[in-house]
């Protein structure tokens, strides 16, 4: 027997660690520690959590006392953690750092479907000394939960393009959500109403609402497009904690309460900053369909031709350049042009050439994606700059390269009030005196709209592969 | 088809038509190029440099070839040389030269004005005014350097202070800008001038101070070049040169309308009043001068001291590069005209490009052409009609404020009053958790929200906690416990596993040189 009061000592000393954990990543130099932090955190955690589970809880009074699953408690414990274990640190040393929205993705079904289990097992559970309230919890615990883990496997899906990434519409599909999430606050009430002995039509109702739910996200992420993801993914992020302390309540873990709550918090805040980049409403991106109502009104606008650039052509110019300002996008993770563009930048640091990035908010599929790629290619960080600390130099910047980047760097966003991207922050990178475009083809990027900085006076257009094109670009040099 | 680049036969003339680049890119369009022997002699580029890039070497037979690229009209003697069906390409002045569009008419031609490109942005590439012109107003900021008494740029040295020369730019086109440039990367304190008020932008990019006087209507025209302004905006701006003149050691002028003589804008009582040893350039001398006393192609010194260069070779005095960019502007109209790369020549005369610079088809004599549009002009397109006006979003007031809370916490009390007291224990716990997160993940920098979220992820696999206490608790539990076990250490080992991979490569600039 382990005393109560024990494991909730523990927990409090992880909760404290994992609030350092987060404090720790605010900036690089204490980020490494602060990953410490955590993992320190959940061992201890999981250490008392354990012995309490295996060996039993001497709580105060007899009334709270558990006794401990005993010997194949343990057995199953250890088994399952080191199955379990073992595909996660598998799969977090072989994923490549273009797949990291993926991999999150993937994680965050994984809590959503563990709150799921945790709901469904806790209903089980009869001596509760609330029955309402527990009723009520299982009921938000497992919508919540079940929403993460559909949401978060359909994101999975788009992000890994086994699925289509552009955006399903049903027809009324905001009428939908919201007529499921009504049935199932309905649902919830008659659940907490009903009495406990009639045990099947209880289980049927929690099974259907939970139907229900993994509907819901499944519907509500197929229902926004890829541009969307970032936004999407730290959402879900913030979902799977609000599942982690509904599941806390369910569960009277204060432990369980504190990490959900950081974790939402975390995520929301995260989306918050992704949707004031695309200057849109939290709601406008859930409710998905990027530009459908607004139309493509400035597309027939005639802005003239566009003129192209050999590699050579590019090479000679960067070689004659001051100072050279890269702005990824996520064409750059598709084609893996990560390492030739470090290798680019290195080349050039060493000419004595000023090279340095600009990171719009919401390139890439993941916040903070294109930071991890460089950074994977060994670009030192501190050249990697936001796009409020950049957006400054670039009337002072000779040349600009714009590698898998489009909306993000669209002049429609400041001139035209009727774009649809009309208000959304984006990089001037036409204010430099030369402006590289590395495109595949003439195609509009993701919002569907066109970009009149392709042709502009002192834009000239790079087609093909960015990865072979910047390969060439070395060459050339 | 057959290119042939004859040497040029006008007096100093040192530039060429083609260099060993664009020879090189020229045959990389599927044509056959000859050059006449010592046609780049004066430009740096010798006979072999030209056979090296694939070139043949002919003699007086270069005139026979289907194409002739040149820089000057050909005289009289050359268009005697011309064969119907041949095409000549070049500087042709059609406007000012009707009697050469004649002559080549006859000799049953086509000839194309590398000076009648319409300005439009998609003719950027082919527009040999601009590029000559921004020679020009680099060379004329040497000349002008060249006959200075004294420093560009100010100094303070041992000797004494060195106060920086002062230089005044008339007109703010390719050649005006050019020479902004040039000056201001010499030291010197450039200010400029120009009719049309929207290029202020442009001068000030360029480090130089915009001289603004203001007068309504002066919009551009509708060719892109500027035209002539009203009585008004003269007079102003006479007043301004007047006043400038007396200041500054440098006036550099580029003032040319097409098609008209240039305007006089610095007059002979203007220029006495300048300093002695101040220099003036005069880069509209050919078309009558922009100030009073200027001779082209001469050097005139006033009687009081004031040196004013005539020049109008300027580009030809940098033949190399000249003749480089000239070369180039060649290549990217026949890039143009071979949209096969097959060296086949196609003139697509509904293609404005190149209907405007198409002087004589075959013998019949095109000029003038239908005028084109700009569209390189922002202001005649009427202002966007403001469809939908974005909701600007009206901040809550600080009333409306206080009542939502207020709303917020009485439901709050009222649902508190009926809870159980352990609920909102571990509700201010929550609640308290959230705020910290908020401010906690407010301080995380951007870079760092990729592995910002794989730790969230990491933590959020605490959930094992919950499904650790249900093994063993009734068969189905145990399962299902077990997989929620299984699943969320995936997480836990998986996310901390990846945050400290990833956190690994996040590396200074000095730990990775």
């Amino acid at each position: 027997m382990i005393s109560l009061t024990l494991v909730q000592g523990s927990y409090i000393v992880a909760a404290l660690l994992f609030i350092a954990a987060l404090a720790g990543l605010s900036r690089h130099e204490s980020a490494r520690m602060g990953n410490r932090y955590g993992i320190f955190g959940m061992a201890i955690a999981l250490v008392f959590t354990v012995a309490a589970a295996v060996i039993g809880v001497n709580g105060l009074g007899d009334a709270n006392d558990r006794s401990g699953s005993g010997l194949t408690g343990f057995a199953l414990i250890v088994a399952a953690m080191a199955i379990g274990g073992a595909i996660g640190i598998w799969r977090a040393r072989r994923v490549e750092m273009t797949g990291m929205p993926e991999l999150i993705a993937m994680l965050h079904s994984f809590v959503g479907l563990a709150a799921v289990l945790v709901g469904w097992n806790s209903s089980y559970e009869t001596d509760v000394p609330y029955p309402a309230i527990h009723d009520a919890e299982v009921f938000i615990g497992v919508f919540i939960g079940a929403v993460t883990f559909t949401g978060s496997i359909v994101a999975y899906l788009k992000l890994s393009g086994r699925i289509k990434s552009a955006p399903m519409m049903l027809p009324a599909h905001n009428a939908v959500n919201l007529g499921i999430i009504v049935v199932s606050v309905v649902m919830t009430v008659v659940y907490v109403a009903m009495p406990h002995d009639d045990t099947m039509v209880r289980q049927s109702l929690l099974f259907a609402m939970t139907l229900l739910a993994l509907f819901l996200g499944w519907h509500l992420v197929a229902s926004i497009g890829g541009g969307d993801m970032p936004v999407v993914v730290s959402m879900l992020n913030s979902y799977s904690g609000w599942a982690a302390a509904a599941a806390g309540f369910l569960l009277s873990n204060d432990l369980l309460i504190i990490t959900g709550a950081l974790v939402g918090s975390s995520g929301a805040y995260l989306s918050y900053i992704m949707c004031q980049a695309m200057n849109r409403s939290f709601l406008s991106v859930i409710a998905g369909g990027f530009g459908v109502e607004a139309g493509t009104v400035s597309s027939d606008v005639d802005y003239g031709e566009h003129r192209e650039i050999s590699a050579e052509g590019a090479a000679e110019l960067l070689s004659s350049a001051r100072s050279v300002v890269i702005t990824p996008g996520y064409g750059m993770a598709v084609a893996q042009a990560q390492y030739p563009v470090a290798e680019l930048t290195r080349q050039l640091r060493d000419r004595g050439v000023d090279v340095r990035f600009g990171i719009h908010p919401v390139a890439g599929r993941l916040p903070g994606h294109m930071n991890v790629l460089l950074a994977e290619a060994k670009v030192p960080y501190d050249v990697v700059l936001e796009m409020d600390e950049i957006n400054d130099d670039f009337p002072e910047t000779d040349v600009v390269l714009v590698i898998g980047a489009n909306d993000t760097v669209n002049p429609a966003a400041i001139d035209e009030p009727n774009s649809p991207i009309a208000g959304m922050p984006v990089l001037n990178v036409w204010d430099a005196k030369d402006v590289i475009v590395f495109k595949r083809s003439m195609a509009t990027g993701y919002a569907g709209v066109q970009n009149p900085l392709f042709f502009k006076d002192n834009t000239q257009m790079l087609f093909g592969d960015a990865k072979e094109r910047v390969e060439d670009i070395l060459k050339a040099l | 088809m057959r290119i042939g680049v004859p040497r040029e036969s006008k007096p100093g003339e040192r530039k060429v038509a083609a260099t060993p680049k664009t020879v090189e890119q020229l045959i990389k369009l599927g044509y056959d190029v000859s050059v006449q022997a010592d046609a780049g002699a004066g430009a740096s580029f010798d006979d072999a440099a030209y056979e090296a890039a694939g070139a043949t070497i002919a003699g007086e037979d270069v005139w026979d070839r289907d194409i002739i690229l040149k820089i000057n009209p050909p005289d009289p003697a050359e268009v005697a040389l011309l064969q119907a069906g041949q095409t000549v390409i070049g500087l042709l002045a059609p406007a000012f030269d009707p009697d050469l569009v004649e002559a080549l008419s006859q000799r049953g031609v086509t000839a194309l004005a590398m000076d009648a490109v319409p300005r439009i942005s998609r003719a950027q590439s082919l527009d040999v005014l601009s590029s000559m012109a921004n020679i020009g107003g680099y060379r004329a900021v040497i000349e002008a350097a060249n006959e200075f008494g004294s420093f560009f740029t100010g100094q303070v040295t041992a000797a004494g202070k060195v106060p920086p020369a002062k230089v005044l730019v008339v007109g703010a086109g390719v050649a005006g800008l050019a020479a902004i440039g040039t000056a201001g990367s010499l030291g010197a304190i450039v200010r400029a001038f120009d009719a049309r008020p929207e290029v202020a932008e442009q001068v000030e990019s360029m480090g130089a101070e915009f001289l603004a006087i203001d007068v309504e209507d002066s919009g551009p025209s509708a060719s892109g070049y500027a035209k002539e302004m009203g009585e008004d905006f003269n007079r102003k701006a006479a007043e301004l040169y007047a006043e400038q003149v007396k200041d500054v050691d440098i006036v550099i002028t580029t003032a040319l309308i097409p098609g008209k003589p240039a305007p006089r804008l610095i007059t002979e009582e203007m220029v006495a009043t300048m300093k002695p040893g101040s220099v003036v350039v005069d880069m509209a001398a050919s078309n009558g001068g922009n100030v009073a006393g200027s001779v082209a192609d001469e050097r005139v010194v006033t009687d009081n001291g004031v040196t004013i260069l005539g020049y109008t070779d300027l580009p030809g005095r940098l033949p190399t590069q000249a003749s480089q960019l000239f070369g180039t502007n060649l290549v990217n109209l026949l890039k143009l005209l071979t949209p096969e790369k097959n060296g086949e020549m196609v003139l697509d005369l509904d293609d404005p490009v190149v209907r405007g610079m198409t002087v004589v088809d075959r013998g019949e004599v095109m000029w003038p052409p239908p005028p084109v549009q700009v569209s390189a002009a922002p202001a005649p397109t009427p202002a966007p009609i403001p469809a939908e006006p974005v909701p600007a979003k009206a901040p809550m007031s600080d009333g409306r404020k206080l009542g939502l809370i207020a709303v917020a916490a009485a439901l709050f009390l009222g649902l508190s009053a009926v809870s159980p007291e352990p609920f909102l224990g571990h509700f201010m716990v929550f609640a308290l958790a959230v705020v910290i997160g908020f401010y906690v993940i407010g301080n995380v920098h951007h870079a760092l929200h990729t592995p910002l979220m794989s730790v969230t992820n990491a933590i959020s696999g605490i959930i094992l906690v919950g499904a650790l206490l249900q093994v063993g608790h009734g068969d189905w539990v145990t399962v299902l416990a077990f997989i929620a076990i299984l699943v969320a250490s995936i997480n836990v080992f998986g996310g901390f596993t990846v945050t400290a991979r990833m956190l690994r490569m996040f590396r200074r600039e000095d730990s990775i040189r």
